[in-house]
């Protein structure tokens, strides 16, 4: 199983459903941590009667079937599928109200769905946030300026209340998986891929409510992975490139032409006594 | 059984690595590097080295070059050809000395090899690679570049045709890669008492740096302007989400639907 998880956190995220798939056919008695273990872009379902869609996880799931966020009905049909109490439900419900806005405001389109339960321990609730965009130039794009591009993002946080203190605990583990090709034919396919997973605890007064607790929580998660994939991580993918073929006629102190001229001043300089 | 199974996919998933990555090997006689590139594999275990004008024998599991023999020469190509590759060779090899720390390059003849003067056009093929592997500091990449040059010396031409290929991965505590390519397509003039591998070297390097620029520009606009079509870094109102407004503007529009169902 290290071994399968080394190469599943190595493969190229675009490749990532291909190698789960073939670690799947050479080991099917670990299939159940693999699936559980690796994260894979959301798949999308369709709720008929609200017209909307939403995202599936193992979550919302019973059996084959996946429940509606909208409707909290189960496709295919279950006559007894898992559902939430009452009590989550409303939380639930609301949720997805609030992280539809959200998920404009931030993504201009795209789709986003939220499922609460009751850990088994029953203490306290947790609920995951997905939300998936693509920005691609036949999807959400708008500005054109991609040929392929995907965000997924789960977040799962788990609350615990403490209701003498009146303080929440959230502990919030959030992975964000994207993919993104540029457009411009001229200049050839430039593609980057990435996943990150990070965690988060805070211990929060419960005045605010929950939704607004955990929204605040995932909002300020959300912008640290973008902003470390684009700036830390792709950074690191451009500082690779640029060791492997250096651009020539620049000069600094550890190019191959700076070098070159640093050594041949100090030689100058010895001669020169 | 396992070992068996295991020797089996490792011969054949072996070579076809080594020769997609371009591997160099250390020729045991110490007369440098051969890189193992489909333009001189002769067969699965032998490759040409045409700078030492010598075939290299491999271990592909074990990548390691366990023997050097020098080349046949119906595996050479003529003293007219070779005089048009020795001198792309020696001036690939300072551009590469300059512009790829750690790089490897080598000039075959892919078309043509026994044409003389005045014969007709051949073919030289450009490979230059250089990869670097730091797992310890989580990174790798490779850069790949292939350039089919043609030469008619009675036109006095060499035309171009080139694929650049890079990919680079970091993976500290998270995994993201970059893949990118691009095609070149040009012609130049050799003129009389200019060295041909000069002027041919010339326009490569210049043709990748321009690929190197168009990278530096593809990143830039990253933050901006291209990850803008995935998420903002903002709203448009330029302020964080307000939750508890949204929350309200929740609860008004379920009032709404709940008085709209009781009529």
């Amino acid at each position: 199983m290290e071994a399968a998880m080394d190469l599943m956190r190595r493969m190229p995220p675009s490749l990532s459903q291909q190698a789960l798939d073939s670690l799947l056919a050479l080991l099917p008695a670990h299939s159940s941590e693999l699936l559980s273990r690796s994260d894979q872009p959301l798949q999308v379902a369709y709720d008929e009667e609200f017209d909307k869609h939403y995202l599936l996880c193992d979550y919302n799931r019973d059996g084959d079937s996946y429940r509606s966020p909208w409707s909290s009905k189960y496709k295919p049909e279950l006559e007894d599928g898992v559902q939430p109490s009452p009590e989550l439900r409303k939380l639930e419900q609301e949720a997805n109200e609030v992280f539809a806005i959200y998920r404009d405001q931030y993504y201009e389109g795209g789709i986003s769905s939220v499922y609460v339960w009751e850990p088994e321990d029953g203490k306290g609730f947790a609920a995951c946030v997905l939300i998936k965009k693509d920005g691609s130039d036949g999807g959400d794009g708008r500005r054109g300026l991609l040929q392929e591009g995907a965000w997924d993002a789960i977040h799962v946080v788990e609350v615990k209340e403490d209701q003498e203190r009146q303080m929440g605990h959230y502990c919030l583990t959030s992975t964000v998986m994207l993919a993104l090709t540029t457009a411009n034919r001229a200049s050839g396919p430039f593609s980057l891929s990435g996943s990150i997973t990070r965690q988060m605890e805070s211990d929060i007064s419960l005045e605010p409510g929950h939704l607004c607790n955990m929204g605040r929580l995932i909002e300020e998660m959300e912008s640290k992975l973008r902003n470390g994939l684009d700036q830390v991580y792709f950074g690191k993918t451009k500082e690779v490139v640029f060791t492997l073929r250096e651009p020539l006629g620049v000069m600094s102190a550890s190019s191959h032409v700076g070098q070159t001229l640093q050594r041949m001043i100090v030689n100058d300089l010895a001669h020169s006594r | 059984m396992d070992e068996r199974l295991y020797d089996q996919a490792a011969k054949e998933a072996f070579p076809e690595y080594n020769v997609k990555n371009m591997i160099s090997l250390e020729m045991p006689d110490g007369s440098g590097q051969v890189l193992l590139t489909e333009f001189g594999q002769l067969d699965r275990s032998r490759y040409l080295d045409p700078r030492t004008a010598s075939v290299a024998v491999v271990d592909h599991v074990k990548q390691v070059c366990t023997e050097v023999r020098p080349a046949d020469d119906e595996d050479l190509p003529s003293a007219y050809v070779e005089g048009f590759r020795f001198s792309v060779d020696a001036a690939l090899m300072k551009y590469v000395d300059d512009a790829f720390q750690g790089g490897e390059c080598s000039v075959y003849c892919t078309k043509g090899k026994d044409v003389e003067k005045s014969g007709g056009e051949f073919e030289l093929t450009v490979v230059i690679c250089n990869s670097s592997y730091s797992p310890k500091n989580f990174r790798g990449g490779c850069w790949q570049s292939v350039w089919r040059v043609l030469i008619n010396e009675e036109l006095r031409t060499a035309t171009l045709q080139g694929t650049i290929s890079v990919n680079a991965h970091y993976f500290e505590e998270g995994n993201v890669q970059l893949e990118s390519s691009r095609k070149f397509n040009d012609t130049v003039t050799l003129q009389d008492g200019k060295d041909a591998g000069t002027t041919i070297v010339h326009v490569i390097e210049h043709l990748e740096s321009v690929y190197l620029s168009s990278l530096e520009e593809q990143y830039s606009n990253l933050s901006d302007r291209t990850f803008k079509e995935l998420r903002r870094k903002l709203p448009v109102t330029r302020t964080l989400f307000q939750w508890d407004k949204a929350l309200q503007l929740s609860l008004t529009r379920e009032i709404t639907r709940e008085f709209s169902n009781k009529r």
